[in-house]
């Protein structure tokens, strides 16, 4: 090991006692019963039991729609902030990730209270506007980025070339924006399907979500299969990770379409 | 070649970022088929004019005609013009022949023209088989050909092109800078070039327009430009040269360093002061000084590959760069004479330092945005005056304790036995000063003038 590698080693323990030891313990228990013993009937129940399939499908459902709603009201605001004739202050990009500063389970507490003054019902429509507006910083934030980093000159070739501002965007500001797009579809689309508070508190616990069942589970003392579910969840991630093509974060200029 | 048609007139354009003007009263015309070439260093509003022509930004007044038709308010998109950016503007997420053929779909051009066109433009650029691929993988040369083929392929009226070699290493310059001249002469379109590059300038244009300060300071041939520049500033940013204070004794006689010499040049009038530009390789050197114009030694001595470049201090102790293809040794003494029809003779700009200035109290006055000391014998506190200062007359320091105001150094200009510098105060006006300490461009100057070197004259005795 030379020096430099050396400094690694805090964050290389750091690492391994909060990533990589819960990562096996959660498929230890995923893959023990309540003696300890190695068994498969965690994974089996969660596929034979409709309520969990139900609520698993209904999470996607949920992701998915938080997210399209994020990418319609996210990508707009992120284009007027990048654009410097209609934005020319940091203080309003500032302000469009403020709410990230403030914990969510409070703005969601503090949303469900609002809903109740104004007398909503609540259900699906007010969990997902809670979820809106809990991940739509998330949204803006990295297509904000990516629109802030490209070169002006690439509209303005298309444009030379005979673009209007309209076949500008669709034929070069839209295309080379997507890296942006699909990090922060990462970045909502796969804390939607995990979480728990914003529906427990949004709906009265009306509408479960796969991260609900998984909070039960654990906390009624229900390790394995708690485990098991959260194994299932982490495998849907990676897999959409990865059909992603990596989630490319960096990669601005990369043919992420 | 270019014929007298104009194809772009350019009248009275004017642009300023704020306080700064970019580009101020610019009167130009292009003619149709040529090759010209916006000339100077950064920050010349070359660029701002050249984005102008293409629609990227509006002056704040002036016109723009493209054959006859005013095309100011004609967005860039309308226009009949493409342009080759600076770094080259490929898009990424293009192959090559998308890159290429993004204007002609725009304009729903048929499939098989569009195909057929492409294909001959990549030929005309040297790059047939890259069709398919990735723009990130071609190099810098070949990313620069397949900016210029996605221009030509619309078959633009005039092709603007800013510094598009300025990213590419000495060699592929030189070998770019001649196919450019090749495909200019196949097209038969105009082109309108911006650069930084002198020499590139020389090489490729039909026609040179030199810019500093967002002014039109010569516009000519190469050989106008290089043989005969109008200002000092020209003959300083076109190739070597030697320039010098002299004084114009009568018409075809002019007197520098130390001699006088005849000249081609008349109408200046008697005495007055000149400059004087001699290139390098137009001072003869002989090891004979019998029978010579003036004698010096030599101080050093370069080989530049095809010719030696000597530093030679004259008798009278002015420092002159000659190029010649014989090598004479440092310290030996040389005879030189220069030909009347090398001697180019310039007005000089200016003489001395002159602000309009008012009187703040007795023995103070302010200009330049500070207060001075200087004598205001016969004026009283208010009156508007001209403050005049010589040259030789202002100290520079390289602190602000004992300073008035401050400035940058932003020209420096060697002229033989002194440095000529222009700097740029604090309140953005400017200020030359004569001295023999070195200094680099952009140093911090700290500015002092004697107070007996301050002359007030009457408002209307002068002007600026």
């Amino acid at each position: 090991m030379n020096k430099r590698s050396t400094w690694a080693l805090p964050y290389f323990i750091f690492l391994l006692l909060f990533v990589v030891l819960p990562l096996i313990m959660v498929v230890v228990y995923a893959f023990q019963d309540n003696s300890g013993h190695f068994t498969l009937s965690n994974i089996a129940k969660f596929f034979s039991d409709g309520d969990s399939l139900g609520t698993f499908a209904l999470s996607i459902e949920v992701a998915v729609e938080n997210t399209l709603l994020c990418i319609l009201l996210g990508y707009p605001a992120a284009y007027i902030l990048a654009d410097k004739n209609l934005n020319r202050s940091a203080v309003t990009v500032v302000l469009f990730i403020l709410p990230m500063w403030i914990n969510a389970l409070m703005r969601t507490l503090a949303t469900a209270e609002l809903f109740n003054m104004a007398g909503i019902q609540l259900g699906k429509g007010t969990l997902l506007f809670g979820m809106c507006y809990d991940f739509l910083p998330f949204m803006i934030y990295p297509i904000y980025n990516q629109l802030n980093k490209m070169d002006k000159s690439y509209a303005e070739a298309a444009q030379d070339l005979g673009a209007t501002p309209a076949e500008v965007f669709r034929k070069v500001t839209l295309p080379l924006s997507m890296p942006g797009v699909w990090s922060g579809v990462m970045m909502v689309f796969m804390p939607t399907v995990s979480t728990f508070a914003i529906s427990e508190f949004l709906t009265n616990n009306k509408i479960k979500l796969f991260g609900t069942i998984i909070q039960e589970n654990i906390n009624n003392s229900m390790w394995n299969y708690g485990a098991a579910l959260s194994l299932i969840m982490l495998i849907i991630i990676a897999i959409t990770t990865v059909l992603q093509g990596g989630g490319n974060t960096e990669d601005a200029a990369g043919g992420a379409i | 070649m270019a014929s007298e048609e104009r194809i772009i007139d350019i009248g009275h354009l004017c642009k300023s970022f704020g306080e700064k003007k970019v580009l101020d009263d610019i009167n130009l015309y292009v003619r149709k088929g040529e090759f010209l070439t916006l000339l100077g260093p950064s920050g010349c509003g070359k660029t701002t004019l050249l984005r102008m022509i293409a629609g990227f930004m509006r002056p704040d007044s002036g016109s723009i005609l493209l054959e006859g038709k005013d095309i100011l308010d004609t967005p860039p998109h309308l226009r009949p013009l493409n342009t080759v950016f600076q770094r080259y503007a490929l898009f990424p997420h293009l192959d090559v022949y998308d890159n290429i053929a993004f204007g002609l779909k725009l304009k729903k051009v048929p499939e098989e023209e569009i195909d057929k066109r492409v294909r001959k433009v990549l030929k005309l650029v040297a790059m047939s088989d890259y069709e398919d691929r990735d723009v990130e993988t071609l190099s810098g040369g070949q990313q620069q050909r397949i900016a210029i083929a996605r221009a030509i392929v619309n078959r633009p009226k005039v092709l603007l092109l800013d510094e598009p070699l300025a990213a590419l290493d000495l060699k592929m310059r030189k070998d770019m800078q001649i196919e450019l001249k090749e495909m200019h002469q196949k097209l038969g379109i105009t082109f309108i070039y911006v650069t930084h590059d002198q020499e590139e300038a020389l090489t490729l244009s039909d026609t040179i327009v030199v810019m500093n300060e967002g002014k039109i300071q010569q516009i000519g041939t190469p050989t106008d430009i290089y043989n005969e520049p109008v200002n000092s500033f020209v003959a300083d940013f076109i190739g070597e040269s030697n320039i010098l204070n002299g004084t114009m004794i009568e018409d075809k006689r002019v007197s520098f360093i130390g001699h006088d010499f005849d000249c081609v040049d008349k109408g200046f009038g008697e005495n007055v002061p000149v400059d004087v530009v001699i290139r390098p390789e137009d001072i003869y050197i002989k090891k004979n000084t019998e029978g010579e114009q003036f004698t010096g030694t030599v101080r050093s001595c370069t080989f530049k590959g095809v010719h030696y470049e000597m530093f030679v201090d004259t008798d009278s102790g002015n420092e002159l760069m000659i190029q010649d293809y014989n090598a004479f040794e440092p310290g030996t003494t040389v005879g030189m004479h220069i030909r009347p029809g090398d001697i180019q003779v310039m007005k000089k700009e200016r003489t001395q330092n002159s602000y309009r200035a008012s009187v703040v109290a007795d023995g103070r006055v302010s200009f330049l945005g500070a207060e001075w000391e200087c004598s205001t014998d016969g004026f009283s506190a208010g009156d508007e005056v001209i403050a005049r200062i010589a040259f030789g007359k202002v100290d520079l320091l390289d602190h602000e304790d004992e300073a008035v105001t401050t400035g940058n150094v932003d020209f420096i200009l060697y002229k033989g036995n002194h440095y000529h510098l222009t700097i740029k105060t604090e309140s953005g006006e400017k200020i030359w000063v004569d001295t023999n300490d070195v200094w680099d461009k952009n140093d911090f100057v700290g500015i002092r003038i004697a107070p007996k070197d301050i002359q007030i004259v009457k408002a209307d005795d002068g002007n600026e």
